[in-house]
């Protein structure tokens, strides 16, 4: 049932009792044309391509846990385009233009911000940098400006530009089409609208194997809910594809790491935007139930805990307490770590594999939230036509052989 | 944070006190000439990421500076062995997961 204005004064009418379930659970069939491995936002956003754009509905996603319950669900949900490469510009634009239609594709409100997105620079180094980034973007055709210190606290009266501080604001790049999304609500639209297309959700159901026939090529997974057949497997698994994809024998280039994030108690609206540091590790933001989301690093070494070193939290709370002494004092009420797949390029590895029939899309490192959307649409179109998107295809897992890198890691700030 | 022992100050140390090294026993190609670039690529960026038992190195810098490999169970990240950078990896058995 679509949600209208004559849909929602019906239900008032009736007590709110005809409300259908917002995607069906049923038991996982013999058989599918493709199987999607992790129903986080990207492997729902697939699937939900799958079906509206190449008719492929006869699709399962299984997901371990729950629906968005990994990454999805522990992100700071922050959107933005502004990367410093042509190729990622173009696949992180591709996806903020999806988002900006969200909400009315999915008839879903996934609460889409354009609150602006501000990175600030604290040396000449970090000015040098983020100009170089403000001037690729304006040439990619993606918005960023930059700022005075000034101009950064008229966008964000609360930030502290004293020339006291250790790490004094020399400047920042803002994106005014950045801001934030609900997290939850993408995964559920997504949900909604593959569902309603004929694609199976199945949560509690982990892949502990993928089959392989004669000639190579997957021919299915075997799982906790039984044995399903499929010509095609999208690994979309997050922290735990190196997992996944042992399973085929592929090894990966990945490290999984703890990223770690906390939200204070609710306080009125006094953060009008996203603001970010690379050089002292922060990222804020407060929520619309008037949380800040604070965002801090990853540990340095390999873990699948979801957990993570305080002094990680620690180091990011100093520095938010140093750019804006007026939350000092504010408790915080629950910190959480999530397991993120990080590549040598900090890039991701969307497309084809060694394997035939074998698809991944992983590698979103500390941000693929604000890529969901895009990511989805390519690797969807990947999946079905067996041949990477045009935007996917410089993210292929062959550039490693090749040495095509596409190095954010040096290029891209603290989230990326 | 990790409280790390280091087998030659032969101290738990906090983490703090280490720098991470990445997966150990990555070896590099030794006739560098002949490798091509799959082989390359294995070398420089594959990794094997296990969720269980992985042999890491550390490096004790703020204290004696030497690296050192550990055997680590990245589920609960507990540490299960240390031992010298020139010492193999040690057989923790079949019971030694926890």
């Amino acid at each position: 049932m679509r949600f209208s204005f004559l849909n929602v004064a019906r239900q008032a009418l009736s007590g709110n009792d005809g409300w259908p379930e917002q995607w069906t659970s049923p038991e996982p069939k013999a058989a599918y044309e493709a199987v999607i491995v992790g129903a986080g936002g990207h492997g729902l956003a697939t699937a939900y391509y799958l079906a509206k754009e190449h008719g492929l509905t006869n699709v399962a996603v299984l997901e371990k846990g729950w629906l968005g319950g990994g990454n999805t669900g522990r992100n700071t949900t922050i959107l933005r385009s502004n990367y410093l490469w042509e190729e990622s510009a173009a696949l992180y634009e591709h996806a903020l233009k999806l988002w900006e239609g969200l909400s009315h594709e999915l008839n879903y409100n996934v609460m889409y911000s354009a609150r602006g997105v501000m990175m600030l620079a604290h040396s000449a180094h970090d000015v040098q940098v983020g100009k170089r980034h403000v001037h690729a973007n304006r040439l990619a055709g993606v918005d960023n400006e930059w700022l005075t210190p000034e101009a950064a606290k008229a966008f964000c009266p609360i930030l502290n530009i004293s020339r006291d501080i250790r790490y004094p604001i020399a400047g920042a790049a803002l994106q005014r089409r950045g801001g934030t999304a609900r997290h939850d609500a993408v995964a559920w639209g997504y949900a909604r609208g593959a569902s309603a297309r004929g694609v199976d959700i199945i949560e509690n159901c982990e892949v502990t194997a993928i089959g392989r026939d004669a000639s190579g090529a997957v021919s299915g997974v075997e799982t906790t809910r039984g044995r399903i057949a499929a010509k095609k497997i999208g690994v979309v698994a997050a922290g735990h594809t190196s997992v996944v994809m042992a399973m085929a024998g592929v090894r990966m280039p990945l490290e999984s790491n703890p990223l770690q994030a906390l939200v204070s108690e609710p306080v009125k609206p006094i953060m009008p935007c996203v603001v970010m540091s690379n050089t002292i590790h922060a990222y804020i933001s407060q929520s619309d139930k008037g949380e800040m989301v604070i965002g801090a690093g990853t540990d340095s070494y390999i873990s699948y805990s979801q957990t993570g070193g305080l002094h990680i939290a620690n180091r990011t709370l100093e520095a938010v307490c140093e750019l804006f002494p007026a939350v000092r004092r504010l408790r915080m009420l629950r910190n959480w770590g999530g397991i993120v797949d990080v590549t040598p390029d900090r890039s991701p590895i969307i497309g084809l594999t060694p394997v035939p029939g074998l698809f991944v899309n992983c590698g979103w490192g500390t941000g693929g939230f604000k890529a969901t959307p895009g990511s989805g649409h390519v690797f969807a179109h990947t999946l079905a036509r067996g041949e990477p998107h045009p935007l996917a295809a410089p993210f292929s897992l062959d550039r490693f052989r090749t040495g095509r890198l596409i190095d954010e890691a040096a290029a891209a700030a603290v989230a990326h | 944070m990790l409280l790390i022992p280091c087998p030659y100050c032969r101290m738990e140390r906090p983490e703090l006190e280490f720098r991470y090294g990445g997966e150990a026993h990555v070896a590099r190609p030794a006739d560098p000439g002949v490798v091509n670039d799959a082989d390359w690529a294995e070398f420089l960026y594959f990794r094997s990421n296990p969720k269980g038992v992985l042999a890491e190195r550390w490096r004790h810098v703020s204290g004696c500076g030497r690296f050192f490999n550990c055997l680590r169970d990245t589920v609960s990240d507990r540490i299960l062995a240390v031992y010298r950078a020139c010492e193999p990896r040690p057989d923790l058995g079949g019971g030694a997961r926890p």
